[in-house]
């Protein structure tokens, strides 16, 4: 059935077709539709969950760590201010290997208060050992849960699905809303083989010694280590239910291409629409679009690009003292390899600031000037 | 034939808590979960935050407990309880009993947001706290539950702590929970026999139990039970329970209620609070008592 919805209702949707158990949840800009949307669904019925209006994020994420370790399925949402107050609970969550799935609204961080997009909030959780897809549309946002869900289940990994502060959270689009019965085809019923329960009583997370909690920590990254294959399989598996591939990447025109516009979020389909452009005047341009940052699929990314010739990463984000986080993360993964392209790196659109066709333009004209990237960060669009 | 005397237990012989925990010498807090155990079975689970209870367990892969616990973050005792009713609930299990599990820091400091939370949603746990009057596990410092005069390793003896301590009890009745109860490792029968009530109760139950720890009251550890009876013979803690926020019952009536001079005396934090200072205490606590006796009677 096709419906036109809002990013955030496509999260409370994919919520809904997952079957979430427990949902617990703080309202915060621009999130607060997506949990508007489900304790409506709570309320009437449509989804048989039990909804725990609590009074911070931080109780939120601890709320669904209880519910996720009774053997439920749990999902939350939240944006910026409330995923920080969740940091804490945000390891607590990964290391307890809690598969609770939670829809992140990039937002960005005070002061000054600012409700508009950029990364700075879900990247600062990047060493938390949660998974980290960032969509580009509602319709990848609604699948992306659904999908999220079979992939934290069967690593026991946390999942968090982000989308673009109102680019994204507020536009709205045509979605295809899939059927209850495919989806419970593709996503049974959480099982944990081990759970909280009197009928076998463990503790769980006690005081952990030297001998044990590398161990521990060793298990969380070879698990998540099987997690970009599984995202692969999964995303075929979807494919062929639903007709739409959900992979770690989505590469636009990039076979041919000798220059590359390396993005993530809703910034991507903009940079199409100048690679389109740069196509019809001679220049072969791509995009790459990382739809998924942890696991960080880095064979894909090296496959990508070792065939071009130019790649520039555009970052709406900024670990300060060091350059824009994909950047970090796409030089890394090329690094030590034999014929790999240099990679620019571009800083755009904070706090909200539209990244638009012309925005890549400026990147492309500076990229295509020179030949090696002399400069660790330009800044696009800033007033100097 | 002359007919035998039985006797007749007044606690439930089941254990569900073992030894070879790694609680100090003495320890209150040990009674006390050995006793909320014995009332509430082995259909409990428990979520422990950081507390002295979060190292007594024992370490990974070991529990000294026959039931399961979650070990929380330190301020999510009540949230993290929530959340494991209703994931129990949502898998079909809607008669284990689920019980927060916390000490006076976890409590009346940093997990009080949650427990806030949690009581005005009348979510349905019991969340004790064990007052042990200080974080002690972490080598005791002061906190809100600290009472006024004593030493800790934060109110050294020249900056004693001048501040009373915080009315949890009062603040918990502000949000009209279905049931409250003040206990005592010094009289069991009534711990359990609350407990069991509570046991029956649907919604938000808070419990505060006294629970002296020789380590940090500078006491001795065979002291703890009678420094817990002093305490509540002297009404310096008094044991009652509170339904809905204002129906205040009196579980022991004091008849000859006992100076506090004797219980401050034979613990080290107090060792160095004058005459005067003892007195100010003993008005406090006479003021408290009489505040209590008139809540009782409306």
């Amino acid at each position: 059935m096709k419906k036109v919805m809002m990013g955030n209702h496509a999260l409370s949707y994919g919520a809904m077709l997952s079957r979430s158990q427990v949902i617990a949840a703080y309202p915060i800009t621009p999130q607060t539709q997506v949990v508007e949307l489900l304790s409506e669904m709570c309320a009437d019925g449509t989804l048989d969950a039990r909804f725990i209006k609590v009074e911070s994020e931080h109780s939120a994420m601890a709320a669904c760590i209880g519910a996720s370790v009774a053997g439920a399925r749990a999902f939350t949402a939240t944006s910026s201010q409330g995923l920080a107050l969740m940091h804490e609970m945000l390891h607590w969550a990964a290391g307890g290997r809690h598969p609770i799935v939670m829809g992140n609204i990039n937002r960005s961080m005070a002061p000054g208060w600012s409700i508009w997009t950029d990364q700075n909030d879900s990247l600062s959780e990047r060493d938390t050992g949660w998974m980290q897809y960032y969509c580009a549309s509602n319709q990848e946002v609604l699948d992306t849960v659904i999908q999220a869900f079979k992939v934290s289940e069967r690593l026991m990994i946390p999942g968090m699905v982000i989308l673009d502060a109102f680019a994204l959270s507020h536009t709205y689009e045509v979605v295809d809303v899939p059927d209850q019965a495919a989806v419970d085809k593709y996503l049974p019923p959480f099982k944990p083989a081990i759970r909280l329960t009197p009928s076998d009583p463990r503790a769980f997370g006690g005081l952990t010694g030297a001998e044990h909690y590398m161990e521990l920590r060793y298990k969380l990254q070879k698990d998540m280590e099987k997690a970009p294959a599984l995202i692969e399989e999964t995303g075929r598996e979807f494919e062929k239910i639903f007709g739409r591939n959900l992979g770690l990447v989505d590469a636009y025109r990039c076979d041919d291409a000798d220059f590359v516009f390396v993005t993530s979020g809703t910034a991507g389909f903009t940079a199409r629409v100048v690679v389109d452009e740069f196509r019809k005047s001679g220049l072969k341009a791509g995009n790459l679009r990382i739809k998924v940052f942890r696991p960080f699929p880095f064979a894909k990314v090296r496959e990508v690009l070792k065939k071009v010739k130019k790649a520039a990463v555009v970052d709406r984000n900024c670990s300060y003292g060091a350059h824009g986080i994909f950047y970090q993360e796409v030089k890394s993964a090329l690094y030590g390899e034999a014929g790999m392209p240099p990679v620019f790196g571009y800083i755009a659109g904070l706090g909200g600031r539209d990244i638009t066709t012309d925005s890549f333009k400026e990147v492309a004209a500076h990229a295509l000037a020179k030949d090696k990237a002399d400069e660790e960060i330009v800044w696009i669009g800033v007033k100097k | 034939m002359k007919k035998e005397k039985k006797m007749t237990l007044t606690l439930p012989a089941e254990e569900l808590m073992a030894c070879g925990h790694l609680a100090c010498q003495g320890c209150g807090a040990t009674l006390a979960m050995r006793y909320m155990l014995k009332a509430l079975g082995q259909k409990t689970a428990l979520c422990i935050p950081a507390c002295c209870w979060a190292v007594i367990d024992g370490p990974y892969p070991y529990s000294s407990l026959d039931v399961p616990i979650y070990h929380c973050a330190f301020e999510t005792a009540a949230s993290t309880a929530t959340g494991v009713k209703a994931g129990l609930e949502m898998t079909g299990d809607s008669e284990t009993t689920v019980v927060a599990w916390a000490g006076d820091g976890g409590t009346f400091d940093i997990g009080l947001q949650a427990l806030s939370g949690a009581a005005e949603r009348n979510e349905d746990i019991i969340y004790v706290c064990y007052d042990n009057e200080a974080y002690m596990n972490t080598g005791i410092q002061r906190s809100s539950a600290t009472p006024y005069g004593a030493w800790t390793t934060t109110t050294p003896v020249k900056h004693f702590k001048t501040r009373p301590k915080k009315d949890i009890v009062a603040i918990m009745a502000a949000h009209r929970i279905p049931y409250i109860a003040t206990a005592s490792i010094s009289h069991p029968e009534d711990f359990v026999k609350k407990m069991r009530k509570a046991k029956d109760i649907k919604g938000t139950r808070f419990f505060h139990v006294y629970a002296p720890c020789p380590t940090g009251w500078k006491s001795r550890p065979e002291d703890t039970v009678k420094l817990a009876r002093m305490a509540v013979q002297n009404a310096y803690f008094p044991l009652c329970e509170i339904e809905d926020g204002d129906k205040v019952t009196l579980n022991l009536k004091l008849k000859d209620k006992k100076p506090v001079n004797d219980y401050i005396r034979i613990q080290g934090r107090f060792r160095h609070l004058t005459e005067a200072q003892v007195a100010s205490i003993q008005a406090e606590v006479d003021a408290r008592w009489e505040r209590l006796l008139k809540n009782c009677a409306v």
